[in-house]
């Protein structure tokens, strides 16, 4: 089938208002009627089911920590773009769009990323005014800093912890909702199906994590802002408890998965120290400003002191493969070019998986009180973590799971293929293409919530009658029943493997065969082994503990079960996907120097999936891409 | 190196809890103090029972998810640490180690280490927030606010809103917690036209939730992961003076 | 009204009057140490109060009411905080606080119960009549308090309950001479540490005054 993004035609720079002025209202008593069900309250559904509360609807929120303000938005460093173009160094609307298009290797719908662009400044005036405390310099105005793949300086930041700030924002509008009782917040509660009726989401099943019950809520809409899904890969920058389940769930009730295997490895996370890790930890990349990457030339010398290593014995290879970017070359590249150095046998520390960050020229340039106030943050929690001194060895640092652009399929007004369901930030597939520019999935998830769904969704809401279905309909019966069932399912195996055991497992296939660098071989062999993990799982998991009850193995039982369906879409997509672009790179498809060869001509489309089934083969359905504003062109950072 | 635990175990709200003792074995020093409980988990599911309940998600310090009282200190005796950012080498071969949860009678256990936080987002919603609207606002430059007070209002901000002040409190008291958000808003010019009205509605909420009073103790600035300084709580005193203080408008 | 019921009100009130407090313990200090110059000292001392007439009731009730404000606060939010606190760790620990500021209101109901004492002994001049100023000869016209003060002090068991007292009253305010800066929020980060040094400093300064005169009597040096 050919979807229909529904993108407004005609010139792009009045596309977003002309369409605003062309979509229905929902007028004020009415909207008082309707009721939203919002799943996830990080930055997309926080920003979402506060702005949607204060228009009038009655909005339910759900997240699985006991508060919105644990979302894993929170754990964002380095900032959040906007094209203010206060420093005046040539930015603009057109500009953003631009390299976001650019940056996503050309694989995102123009249409919602000039939406994007166009409110991103109107983001930065809301946190101002929520009293978010962004940098400022001396004559108290906002400052910026310049963030990967961009040649201007639009990144808003507050100092290392800007997801934090403006969760807190979006965190406070919700409080002051609820306080208002057009919010209801439901927290500890983890959605585990999608009700759809008559093909039209209605509302959701969920598990009182604290309790156990299993609860129904019904709505005339239902919006999911679950957030990313690579912690499929086990270790990763996520949270323990990001999971692909919300989306996954939605996706067996007929939801299609879009471009699952675009997935983002992040260069400058700490290297793994042993099996026993449970995450890892990203650092942000603006370490790269003034940390130089090398490995020594020499495998034997990887056991070495790195600073008893001389100059003329160190690859300094980000500089020698890309003169012109050097360090700052964009993620995916510099995360590939690291795991080639260390698949050469010349990777550094215990697990040889990891390579140098030294910042030695730039103390020698610019003194170690400078860096100490740049990164000083960044070199304490290094050390918290490795008890080693950045500053007087080099950093290690490895690639890292990090970020899904991949995710449900949504059109131009974020709603899924399904009437009725909405999806937003990272959940969706929508802006990023196969690539995310560093500090753009901030402004996405706040894009989305609100400055997009508030109006999009009325053009939806005025096509319902509000309340026609509640939960007095069978389908949300069968819901509870279906989800009981399966709870109890897991607890019955009382197996021999824990499901910490089997993550691993699943975590260590998705990571050698689907991960930096991908070969049909690969791809082959996870589609292989996990279908076997899967059915191991289902034979010898063991889920202690009552389903009465608050129980965390449970609760990771079913996100890896989940996983372990997803991932084989997600590997099924990354076959197909014939070419290499972004986050996504095919062995086989790559020029005579190792480069990303995309394929316009056959791929330049979005790739949604349709579930048939546990282990049956998807349907594809695609979403043709054109470009009418930015020009197909090579990606290249030489 | 080998450990023995003594951990808080508690069925439920209702039930009544103990110190189990247990045995961590060949843990090692790069292992975060999660890690090393994650293991004893693992053991704990092999051999049938059932494991230690902790809250925890970013294993970042960032959340303010990971709550616990390890040999008397919530988040444990190094410094500026949440749990999930301490790491073992921390400990010594042989070490005994007590671990509880948060304990206040406004943190009611939920099981073995979760405690139910939700007083903390009820403290928020009495008026943690600026009453502005989605849309509709002044550019972000409109008013100029000097660095010194950004900086003030984001030391304040860094509260990830863990509740260690209040565990670490000897009356429970969330006076931190509740300063520290009343401090910055009240520094920001977005927040000043709702300065008097939010700290008497924050105050009065933290009584309303079961927290104790403020008797400057500063426990809760020595326990905070992220080092929230005390002279917040001067700053909510003072804006509650100066709330009390008639003002211009006669109100 | 708000100020007599909010957290931070109540605190405000238990601040103002506990400065109030230290006022009054500053004139008295001022006053008994009029000791250390003579009986003549002393007594002229005693009888220039006396002479104050109805200013001295309207004072007492000042220091009354003051009192009942500041205990009735005290108690009530000491009780409170027990309530917010009902369960104790197993390993128990503190890192800044100190003891005085555990022992507030301790150390206060001792302060209390001393003043109680306090007042029957010098100023009802019931607890020991044989010593009592109104039972001694008179000096120049009249009451010969410096006598009665060095003949209690003699006794070592007067002695030491007001040694015991005075103990107290120093904990009290090692912890409230810097607190109530931090209440009225004048407080601003870092200088807290000075002040907390300096309220300790004022603590022993006041806390020795207070213990010199029955020590020193005890001793035999004052006599
Ligand atoms: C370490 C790190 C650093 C980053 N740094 C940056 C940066 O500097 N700049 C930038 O732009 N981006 C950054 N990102 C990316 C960015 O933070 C995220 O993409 C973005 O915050 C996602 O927001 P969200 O609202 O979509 O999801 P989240 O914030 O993850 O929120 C998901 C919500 O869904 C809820 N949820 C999930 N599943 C369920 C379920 N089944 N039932 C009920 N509720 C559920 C959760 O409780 C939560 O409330 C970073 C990401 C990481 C991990
Ligand atoms: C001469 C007598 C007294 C003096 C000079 C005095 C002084 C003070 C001062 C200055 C404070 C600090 C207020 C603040 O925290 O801001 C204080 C607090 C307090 N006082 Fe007194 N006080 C006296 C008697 C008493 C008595 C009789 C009680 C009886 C209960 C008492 C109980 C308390 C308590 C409970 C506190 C609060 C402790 C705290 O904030 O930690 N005081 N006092
Ligand atoms: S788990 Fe998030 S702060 Fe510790």
């Amino acid at each position: 089938m050919i979807l229909d993004g529904k993108a407004p035609t005609g010139p792009i720079e009045t596309s977003w208002d002309r369409h605003r002025f062309d979509m229905k209202l929902v007028n004020p008593a009415n909207k008082r009627k309707y009721k939203i069900l919002v799943v996830g309250t990080g930055l997309a559904g926080g920003a979402a089911a506060a702005s949607l509360g204060e228009l009038g609807y009655n909005v339910e929120a759900f997240c699985y920590q006991d508060s919105p303000r644990r979302a894993h938005s929170i754990a964002a460093q380095g900032g959040i773009n906007a094209a203010k173009n206060y420093p005046s160094d040539g930015d603009s609307v057109y500009r953003l769009f631009y390299d976001t298009v650019k940056g996503g290797d050309f694989r995102a719908r123009e249409a919602d990323v000039w939406r994007l662009a166009q409110v991103s400044n109107n983001i930065i005036d809301q946190c101002v005014a929520q009293g978010v405390p962004f940098a400022r310099d001396y004559a108290g105005y906002l400052d910026n800093r310049s963030f990967g793949g961009a040649q201007v300086s639009r990144t808003f930041y507050a100092r290392g912890q800007t997801g934090q700030q403006l969760l807190l924002g979006a965190y406070s509008a919700l409080s002051r909702q609820i306080k208002n009782k057009t919010v209801k917040m439901f927290a500890r509660r983890e959605m585990l199906d999608l009700v759809v009726v008559d093909g039209v989401a209605k509302g959701i099943a969920c598990r009182n994590l604290i309790t156990g019950e299993i609860e129904s809520y019904w709505g005339d809409a239902v919006i999911l802002a679950t957030g990313g899904f690579v912690n499929v890969f086990y270790l990763s920058t996520n949270a323990m408890g990001c999971s692909a389940t919300a989306i996954w769930r939605a996706s067996k009730k007929g939801a299609y998965m879009a471009n699952p295997c675009y997935t983002q490895i992040h260069p400058t996370c700490i290297p793994q120290h042993g099996d026993k890790q449970s995450k890892l930890t990203l650092m942000s990349e603006s370490l790269r400003n003034d940390g130089r990457v090398w490995v020594p030339k020499k495998a034997e010398d990887c056991d070495k002191h790195p600073n008893d290593i001389p100059a003329e014995d160190r690859d300094y290879y980000l500089e020698r493969k890309y003169p012109s970017f050097g360090n700052l070359a964009p993620r995916d590249i510099a995360s590939r070019a690291a795991k080639e150095q260390c698949d050469d046998g010349r990777g550094v520390g215990d697990t040889k998986r990891g390579v140098y960050l030294d910042f030695k020229t730039s103390i020698e340039r610019v003194g170690q009180p400078m860096i100490a106030q740049r990164y000083g943050n960044l070199f304490e929690m290094y050390e918290k973590i490795t008890d080693e001194n950045g500053y007087e060895r080099p950093m290690r640092i490895y690639p890292a799971p990090h970020y899904s652009m991949g995710g449900l399929w949504v059109d131009y007004h974020c709603m899924s293929n399904i009437p009725g369901l909405f999806v937003l930030g990272e959940a969706n597939f929508s802006v990023h293409g196969a690539n995310r520019l560093g500090a753009s999935a901030l402004m996405q998830g706040l894009a989305d919530g609100y400055f997009v769904i508030p109006y999009t969704i009325a053009q939806y809401m005025a096509s319902v009658k509000p309340g026609e279905i509640t939960d007095e309909h069978p389908e949300f019966k069968k819901s509870v029943e279906d989800v009981k069932g399966e709870i109890n399912k897991l607890l019955s195996i009382k197996g021999k493997k824990t499901v910490g055991e089997l993550h691993r497992e699943l975590g260590s296939v998705m990571w050698e065969d689907v991960g930096m660098a991908r070969s049909e071989a690969s791809l082959k062999h996870a589609l292989q082994r996990i279908p076997e993990i899967r059915e191991e799982f289902w034979k010898n998991v063991n889920v202690t503990g009552e389903s009465g009850e608050l129980n965390q193995q449970l609760e990771n039982a079913w996100r890896l079960a989940d996983f372990l369906e997803f991932a084989e879409i997600m590997t099924t997509d990354a076959l197909h996907r014939e070419e290499s672009c972004g986050g996504h790179f095919r062995t086989e498809h790559q020029t005579d120097d190792g480069e990303a060869m995309r394929d316009d001509e056959n791929f330049c489309y979005v790739g949604a999936w349709e579930f048939k089934g546990a282990g049956v083969k998807p349907e594809l359905h695609k979403e043709p891409l054109k470009f009418e504003n930015v020009k197909l062109a090579v990606r290249s950072y030489k | 190196m080998n450990l023995t635990l003594h951990v808080w175990r508690q069925k439920g709200p209702q039930a009544k809890g103990k110190l189990e003792t247990y045995q961590a074995k060949n843990v090692s020093p790069d292992q975060s103090f999660l890690e090393m409980l994650d293991e004893v988990n693992d053991d704990l599911i092999k051999s049938g029972k059932d494991p230690i309940a902790f809250d925890h998600d970013c294993r970042e310090g960032i959340c303010g998810m990971c709550s616990q009282v390890i040999n008397g200190r919530p988040h444990g005796h190094e410094e500026r640490t949440t749990v999930c950012q301490l790491h073992m080498r921390q400990f010594n071969d042989g070490d005994e180690i007590f671990v509880e949860p948060w304990r206040a009678k406004a943190f009611p256990i939920q099981k073995d280490l979760i405690v139910d936080r939700s007083s903390l987002d009820a403290i928020m919603q009495s008026g943690g927030y600026t009453s502005c609207h989605t849309g509709g606002v002044p550019d972000g430059n409109t008013f100029p606010i000097p660095k010194p007070v950004a900086d003030y209002a984001m030391d304040a901000a860094e509260c990830i809103g863990c509740g260690a002040c209040i565990a670490a409190c000897p009356n429970s008291s969330a006076m931190l917690y509740t300063s520290a958000k009343v401090a910055q808003l009240a520094a920001l010019p977005q927040g000043k036209p709702e300065a008097r009205k939010r700290v008497k509605a924050m105050t009065e909420a933290l009584l309303a939730e079961g927290f104790g009073n403020c008797t400057n103790h500063y426990e809760c600035e020595a326990a905070c992961p992220k080092g929230i300084s005390v002279k917040f709580i001067a700053k909510l005193n003072r804006e509650y003076l100066k709330s009390m203080m008639p003002s211009s408008l006669g109100e | 009204m708000n100020l007599f019921t909010s957290t931070v009100g109540r605190k405000i009130l238990m601040a103002v009057t506990g400065l109030m407090l230290v006022g009054f313990i500053t004139v008295h200090l001022l006053g008994n140490l009029s000791i250390f110059w003579g009986a003549d000292a002393i007594n002229a001392y005693a009888k220039h109060l006396h002479d104050l007439g109805p200013l001295v009731w309207i004072f007492r009730l000042v220091m009354l009411c003051l009192f009942a404000i500041h205990i009735t606060f005290g108690v009530q939010l000491y009780l409170e905080n027990k309530a917010a606190n009902p369960e104790p760790y197993a390993v128990q620990k503190t890192l800044v606080t100190t003891f005085s500021a555990k022992t507030m209101v301790f150390t206060g109901l001792i302060i209390l119960a001393f003043l109680i004492y306090h007042l029957l002994h010098f100023t009802v001049q019931v607890t020991n009549p044989d010593i009592s100023a109104h039972n001694l000869p008179l000096v120049d016209g009249h009451l010969d308090v410096f006598t009665m003060v060095v003949m209690s002090f003699q006794k070592v068991f007067i002695a030491i309950i007001y040694l015991i007292a005075m103990v107290a009253l120093f904990l009290h305010l090692s912890h409230g001479v810097s607190s109530w800066v931090q209440t009225l929020g004048w407080s601003t980060g870092p200088s807290q540490d000075k002040v907390t040094a300096l309220g300790k400093l004022v603590a022993i300064v006041y806390g020795l005054a207070y213990i010199a005169i029955p020590l020193f009597i005890l001793a035999h040096i004052v006599k």
